[in-house]
C-alpha cells in the first residue's frame, strides 16, 4: 500500500542496533528490498533467490554463491565490478554504499527467522514462501 | 481564510529523537495532514487536517507519533461546551446540516454500564467451561406455541424456518458503498468461519459474495438497491428495515460521487446517481402493509427464510414490536440509540431514539404480557461492546445481539468518526481503491474471528460462573441481574432488582 | 565416465559444476597450463592495486577440486586425437576421456610492429594472465615509464592499476576514442577526461608505426619513450587444438548446447563462437558470464542432461577510478533513447520493436532490466517502454507479468 515500511525494517535489519530510532535517526537508507510505485500502484522488489541465478553465473570473483536456496554476497571479495547488476532482469542487485553490491540475503545473516520486511509488512502484502517458478 | 474560528481540536505530537523520517506518516495519511520538508530534512503536521484516526501512530515503526488534545480551551461553561460552540460555529459558516459518523457519543447514561451479573456460591454450584458442556448455540425464528399431532398421535414438525447461530452474535448491517469491498469480504468469511451470519445492509449483494450465502443476512430497506428475486433467494434471512438506531425516523442518503463501478452495479442504479432511501418504506404506511410486504417477500422465497424487522428503538417501540409481532415476521431487531452509521445528521443522531436496554427490557415484557413472546425471536444492537454486554442483554430478554462498530473496530477502525468524508484511512468506511486495499481480508477476517471466539469464551466463563451451562437457560433471566445506581423507575423498567436487594 | 576438459578458467569452472549438477560419481580431470589454482582473469588489474590477496584473487574457494572430485593437471595439451579419444600433453603424458571440453580461451594478438624485436623481452608484457601481471607488477618502480598499445578494456585496466606505482602512463590507440569496441563519442569522453585528469596520457587516432629500441615513433611522427611496453591490443580465440577435428570460422563453433561439430567435443569461452542473440550473427563473445554459462551448459550434457543457452549477448561492465559503465547488446537499431546529466549517460538503441543494445555510464541501477529486454527480444509495445526508457523497473511490465515474475506462476 506504498507505504515503505518494508524499506526501513530492512536497513534496520542491516544494523547491528536494537531500537530503530536510534539505528536509523539521521540515515538515508540504502534498502535491499525497494518500492516502485505510480499510478496507486505499489510493490516491493527483492532477489528471487532464482533457481538459475544469472548474478552467480557472471559474477567474476565468486563473490557471489548460493547456499540452501539463498543467493549470499561475501562483500570482501566483490570488487564492485557491477556485472550481477548489469545481469539480473529484476534490477535487484544494486551498489551499496560503500561500494560492494548489495541485495536481499534473507535475512540469513540476522538472527531473526523470518526476514524483516515480511514482519514489517503491515499489510502482509509480502509472504515468504517457496514458489514455482517460470524459469 | 481571513479569521479561525476553528482551531484544530486535536494533535499530532511527534517526538523527534524518535523520528527517523521514513515519510510512513505522510504516505499514509489520506488527509494530507504529514509531510516531509526537504530543506530541514524533517516532517512536520498540519493539525488542522487531523481527524485523530491514529493509521500514522500506528504505522510508526519507532513510535515516534501520539495524538494529543490540542488544548486550546474555551473559558469553561458547563452549558455552553466547546463541543457546541464549535458545531454552532461550523453551521454559520457552512449553513448545512452538521453530518457525523458512528454512533452517539454524548454523555447519556449507558444501563449496561449500570447493570451487574450473578455469580453462583454455594447453593447453585458454578459450572466450568472447559470441563463440561457448553451451549451457546441460538435458533431465531417464531417457535410454534402448541404441539401439533397427525390422526395417527405423532409429532407433527411444525416449525416455522429458523436461522441457527454457534452463538448469540450477529453482523449487522452495513452498506457496501458504506464500507468497502474489503471490508464485506472480511466479515463474511468470518461469520462463515465463526458460523454465524453477516448482513448485507442495504446496498444489495455484490456477485462475489453469495458464494458466502449460507452466511448471510440480505438486507430490504425502503430505497430496495440491489433487491431482486436471486439476491432475496441467496441469503438465509430476508431483513425489512423499517429504521436504525442513530437515524429514527429518516431515509439514508449516499451521494452519487459514491455510486460508480461495483456500487452502481450492486444497488442496481446507474452511475453517478445519488443513492436516496427515504425515510418510510412509500408501500409500508400502516402495520397491514408491513404484513403484506412481509409475505410476498415469504412468497417469493418459497416460505423458506425466516423474515426479520428491524426498527430503531423509539419511544413506543413496545407496542410497535407487538405489532410486528403479529406481522408474520420470524424475527424483530431493535437498533438502539447508539447505533452507528456511516453518516447521519449530528442532531439526529445524538438526540433521537431511546437506550437498547430500556428498550429491550419494555419490548420482552410487553410481548410476554401479551402471550406473543414465542412468535418473534429479538435482536439488539446499538452499542454491544463486550461480552458482558451480550450475556446481559441475553438476560433482559434477547435472543441474539448485532454488533457492527464492535466489528469494525476488530478491522481496524479507530472511531474517529470521519467516515463521512469517505477517506477512511483504515480502508473500511471508504471506495477510493489504494485505501480499501489497507484492509487485507486475509487479516481482517482472522480479527473478527479472534474477537468472537474471545467472546464465546467469556460468555461460558460467565454464564458458568452464574450455575447456567445454555444461553435458553440465560434468556430473560432478569434474576442473574441486579442494577447499581439506578432509580426507581430504571430498575421498574429494566425489571430488574437493585443490588443488595 | 570420464570427463577431460581443458581450461581452468570460467568455462572450465562452469563445466565442472554443471557435470556435477547430474553426475556425481564421473570422473572429471582438469588440465591447466598456468600453475594455478582456478583464478578470475579479471581479477588481475585489482591486483596491481593491491586490491587482492591470493586467497580472493582465487575463482573459487580452496576446496573446490577437493569438493567436487576433480584433479587438477598442470600442463599443456599438445594435441589431441578424437578417434582414439586422448590427448597428449606436451610432457609426453597421456590423457584419456569420454567426453572432452575445451575451454582453452584466448592469448593476445601480438601485431607485426616494425622493431618489436628490438625491444628488450624484459620490458615488454602483455596483461593476460595472472604471470603476465606478477611479472609486469615485479618490473615496476616509481621511474618507469609505461606506454600501453590499446585503449580498450585491458589496456586501461592495466594503466588504472599501475598509474600510481609508476611515472608515467601513456595510451596509444588507432580508434579516434577509449574504449571503442563498447563505447560511443559521448559515453567516451568522460572516461577520457577523468584518466586523463588523473594523469594518464592519450594518444588516440594513430598507432605505432615502429619501435626503435625503447622508443616508439608514431604514425604521425611524434616520439614517446617508455622504459616498460604492454600491449593490449586485442586477443585471439585459442583454436589450434581444434584444427581439422570440428569446425572452427572466426572461433570455434558451437551450437545451443555448446557441442562442437565433432562427437563427443564441446566448448565453452573466449574460444568460441556462437550466435548473438541481440543481433542474430554469429560471434565471439569473450565474456565471462558467457563463458560461464556455455560451460555449465557443456558440463550438464556431458553429463547427460538437457540444457541450452541460446541468450548470450555482448555485455560489458566496468568501471575506472569510480565512475561506471555497464553495456550490453548492439548499437544497431534506427531509433535511440538518450539521457545525459553531468557525467552521467544513458542511450539505448533500439528498433523494430525490439531493444538492441543499451549503454550507461554513471548509475548503473537496474541495468539488469534493459540487459534481459535485449535478451529475451521482448516486444517493447508488449511493456510501458516510454517508463523504462526514464525509469528501469518491474513497474514497465504489464500486472499479469509482473504476477509471474514477482509472485511466482507456474508457466
Amino acid at each position: 500500500m506504498g507505504c515503505h515500511l518494508c524499506e526501513y525494517y530492512c536497513a534496520f535489519a542491516g544494523t547491528d542496533g536494537s531500537d530503530m530510532a536510534r539505528a536509523l535517526k539521521g540515515i538515508k537508507i540504502n534498502p535491499r528490498i525497494k518500492i516502485e510505485e505510480k499510478d496507486g500502484i505499489s510493490f516491493a522488489v527483492s532477489c528471487r533467490h532464482c533457481r538459475e541465478p544469472l548474478c552467480v553465473k557472471g559474477c567474476i570473483t565468486g563473490a557471489l554463491t548460493v547456499a540452501d536456496g539463498v543467493i549470499t554476497i561475501d562483500r570482501d571479495r566483490c570488487v564492485s565490478c557491477y556485472t550481477c547488476v548489469l545481469s539480473c532482469p529484476y534490477g535487484a542487485v544494486s551498489p551499496s554504499d560503500d561500494g560492494a553490491v548489495q541485495k536481499c540475503e534473507l535475512c540469513v545473516k540476522t538472527a531473526e527467522g523470518t526476514p524483516a520486511c515480511v514482519r514489517g509488512c503491515p499489510n502482509n502484502a509480502i509472504v515468504f514462501e517457496e514458489r514455482e517458478c517460470a524459469e | 481564510m481571513a479569521m479561525n474560528y476553528l482551531y484544530p481540536e486535536y494533535e499530532a505530537a511527534r517526538n523527534y529523537d524518535r523520528c527517523i523520517t521514513c515519510r510512513a506518516c505522510e504516505r499514509q495519511c489520506a488527509n494530507g495532514a504529514h509531510e516531509y520538508v526537504e530543506e530541514a530534512d524533517k516532517m512536520v503536521c498540519d493539525d488542522s487536517k487531523c481527524v485523530n484516526c491514529h493509521r500514522c501512530v500506528a504505522l510508526c515503526p519507532t513510535r515516534a507519533l501520539k495524538i494529543v488534545k490540542s488544548g486550546n480551551t474555551y473559558k469553561e461553561n458547563t452549558n455552553w461546551s466547546g463541543k457546541i460552540i464549535n458545531e454552532l460555529y461550523r453551521q454559520a459558516e457552512s449553513g448545512g446540516v452538521l453530518l457525523s459518523g458512528m454512533g452517539n457519543p454524548e454523555n447519556f447514561p449507558v444501563y449496561f454500564d449500570k447493570i451487574l451479573i450473578n455469580a453462583s456460591q454455594v447453593t447453585n454450584p458454578s459450572i466450568d467451561p472447559l470441563r463440561e458442556p457448553m451451549e451457546t448455540k441460538v435458533s431465531l425464528g417464531a417457535k410454534p406455541r402448541d404441539i401439533e399431532r397427525d390422526e395417527n398421535g405423532r409429532i407433527i414438525n411444525n416449525l416455522p424456518p429458523q436461522l441457527s447461530l454457534s452463538m448469540p452474535v450477529m453482523f449487522s448491517a452495513m452498506s457496501y458503498g458504506s464500507i468497502s469491498y474489503n471490508a464485506h469480504e472480511s466479515l463474511a468469511r468470518a461469520a462463515e468461519s465463526l458460523g454465524i451470519l453477516y448482513n448485507t445492509g442495504e446496498g444489495g449483494l455484490h456477485e462475489d459474495f453469495y458464494k458466502y450465502g449460507k452466511n448471510t443476512v440480505v438486507q430490504v430497506a425502503s430505497g430496495r438497491f440491489g433487491v431482486h428475486p436471486e439476491y432475496l433467494n441467496s441469503g438465509m434471512a430476508i431483513e425489512i428495515k423499517i429504521g436504525q438506531g442513530a437515524k429514527p425516523g429518516i431515509g439514508g442518503h449516499l451521494p452519487g460521487a459514491k455510486i460508480v463501478g461495483d456500487i452502481s452495479r450492486t444497488r442496481m442504479i446507474p452511475e453517478g446517481s445519488d443513492a436516496i432511501s427515504p425515510a418510510p418504506h412509500h408501500d409500508i404506511y400502516s402495520i397491514e402493509d408491513l404484513r403484506q410486504l412481509v409475505f410476498s417477500l415469504k412468497e417469493a422465497t418459497n416460505y423458506e427464510k425466516p423474515v426479520i424487522v428491524k426498527i430503531a428503538a423509539v419511544h413506543n417501540v413496545a407496542v410497535i414490536a407487538s405489532g410486528i409481532a403479529r406481522s408474520g415476521a420470524d424475527i424483530i431487531a431493535i437498533d438502539g440509540f447508539r447505533g452507528g452509521t456511516g453518516a447521519a445528521p449530528t442532531r439526529i443522531r445524538d438526540n433521537v431514539g431511546i437506550p437498547i436496554e430500556l428498550a429491550l427490557a419494555s419490548t420482552d415484557k410487553r410481548l410476554r404480557d401479551e402471550g406473543i413472546r414465542d412468535n418473534v425471536s429479538i435482536v439488539v444492537g446499538g452499542s454491544i461492546r463486550s461480552s458482558a454486554d451480550i450475556v446481559k442483554a441475553v438476560a433482559l430478554g434477547a435472543d441474539c445481539v448485532y454488533i457492527a462498530t464492535g466489528a469494525l473496530l476488530a478491522l481496524g477502525c479507530h472511531l474517529c468518526r470521519s467516515c463521512h468524508s469517505g477517506l477512511c484511512n483504515w480502508g473500511i468506511a471508504t471506495q477510493v481503491p489504494e485505501l480499501v486495499k489497507r484492509l487485507n481480508p486475509d487479516m481482517g477476517y482472522k480479527r473478527l474471528v479472534n474477537l468472537m471466539t474471545a467472546w464465546r469464551h467469556e460468555i461460558k466463563e460467565m454464564m458458568g460462573g452464574m450455575g447456567i451451562n445454555s444461553i435458553e437457560s440465560l434468556k430473560g433471566n432478569r434474576l442473574m441481574l441486579r442494577g447499581v445506581g439506578l432509580n426507581e423507575k430504571e430498575l421498574a423498567i429494566l425489571g430488574i432488582r437493585h443490588a443488595g436487594e | 565416465m570420464k570427463y577431460l576438459i581443458i581450461g581452468n578458467s570460467a568455462g572450465g569452472i562452469g563445466a565442472v559444476e554443471g557435470i556435477r549438477q547430474i553426475d556425481k560419481e564421473g570422473g572429471i580431470t582438469v588440465i591447466s597450463n598456468e600453475p594455478y589454482h582456478t583464478y578470475s582473469r579479471p581479477l588481475i588489474s585489482y591486483l596491481l592495486l593491491g586490491k587482492i590477496t591470493e586467497d580472493k584473487r582465487k575463482y573459487r574457494g580452496a576446496d573446490f577440486y577437493a569438493k567436487n572430485n576433480v584433479k587438477l593437471v598442470h600442463g599443456t595439451v599438445k594435441r589431441i586425437y578424437p578417434e582414439d579419444k586422448q590427448v597428449i600433453l606436451s610432457g609426453g603424458e597421456q590423457v584419456s576421456y569420454d567426453k572432452l571440453m575445451v575451454a582453452a580461451g584466448s592469448s593476445p594478438f601480438v601485431p607485426p610492429f616494425e622493431g618489436l624485436d628490438g625491444v628488450p623481452a624484459e620490458n615488454r608484457f602483455a596483461f593476460m594472465c595472472l604471470d603476465d601481471a606478477l611479472n609486469l607488477n615485479k618490473a615496476l618502480d616509481k621511474n618507469k615509464r609505461v606506454l600501453i598499445v590499446g585503449a580498450g578494456l585491458i589496456g586501461l585496466k592495466c594503466a588504472e592499476g599501475i598509474l600510481e606505482k609508476v611515472a608515467g602512463v601513456t595510451v596509444v590507440d588507432l580508434a579516434p576514442r577509449i574504449l571503442s569496441s563498447i563505447l560511443d563519442d559521448y559515453g567516451a569522453k568522460p572516461f577520457q577526461e577523468l584518466l586523463e585528469s588523473k594523469g594518464i596520457e592519450f594518444r588516440l587516432s594513430r598507432g605505432v608505426k615502429r619501435f626503435e629500441g625503447r622508443t616508439a615513433v608514431l604514425d604521425d611522427g611524434e616520439t614517446v619513450d617508455f622504459d616498460i611496453l604492454v600491449l593490449a591490443v586485442g586477443v585471439r580465440p585459442n583454436t589450434a587444438l581444434l584444427k581439422d577435428i570440428a569446425e572452427i570460422d572466426k572461433g570455434i563453433v558451437i551450437n545451443e548446447k555448446s557441442e562442437t561439430t565433432a562427437p563427443d567435443i564441446y566448448a565453452a569461452g573466449d574460444c568460441v563462437q556462437t550466435v548473438d542473440a541481440s543481433s542474430g550473427e554469429s560471434k565471439i563473445m569473450a565474456l565471462l558470464p558467457n563463458a560461464y554459462i556455455q560451460g555449465e551448459c557443456a558440463g550438464i550434457n556431458m553429463a547427460g542432461g538437457e540444457k541450452s543457452f541460446n541468450k548470450a549477448i555482448p555485455m560489458n561492465a566496468i568501471g575506472f577510478f569510480g565512475l561506471h559503465v555497464v553495456t550490453a547488446g548492439n548499437y544497431t537499431g534506427d531509433k535511440l533513447y538518450t539521457e545525459r546529466e553531468g557525467n552521467g549517460y544513458k542511450r539505448l538503441f533500439y528498433g523494430d520493436n525490439k531493444l538492441n543494445g543499451f549503454i550507461l555510464v554513471g548509475n548503473v541501477e537496474k541495468a539488469g532490466i534493459y540487459t534481459s529486454l535485449i535478451r529475451e527480444r521482448t516486444p517493447l509495445d508488449s511493456i510501458d517502454f516510454a517508463l523504462v526508457c526514464k525509469k528501469p523497473g518491474m513497474m514497465a511490465f504489464t500486472r499479469e507479468e509482473r504476477n509471474i515474475k514477482l509472485g511466482g506462476g507456474a508457466v
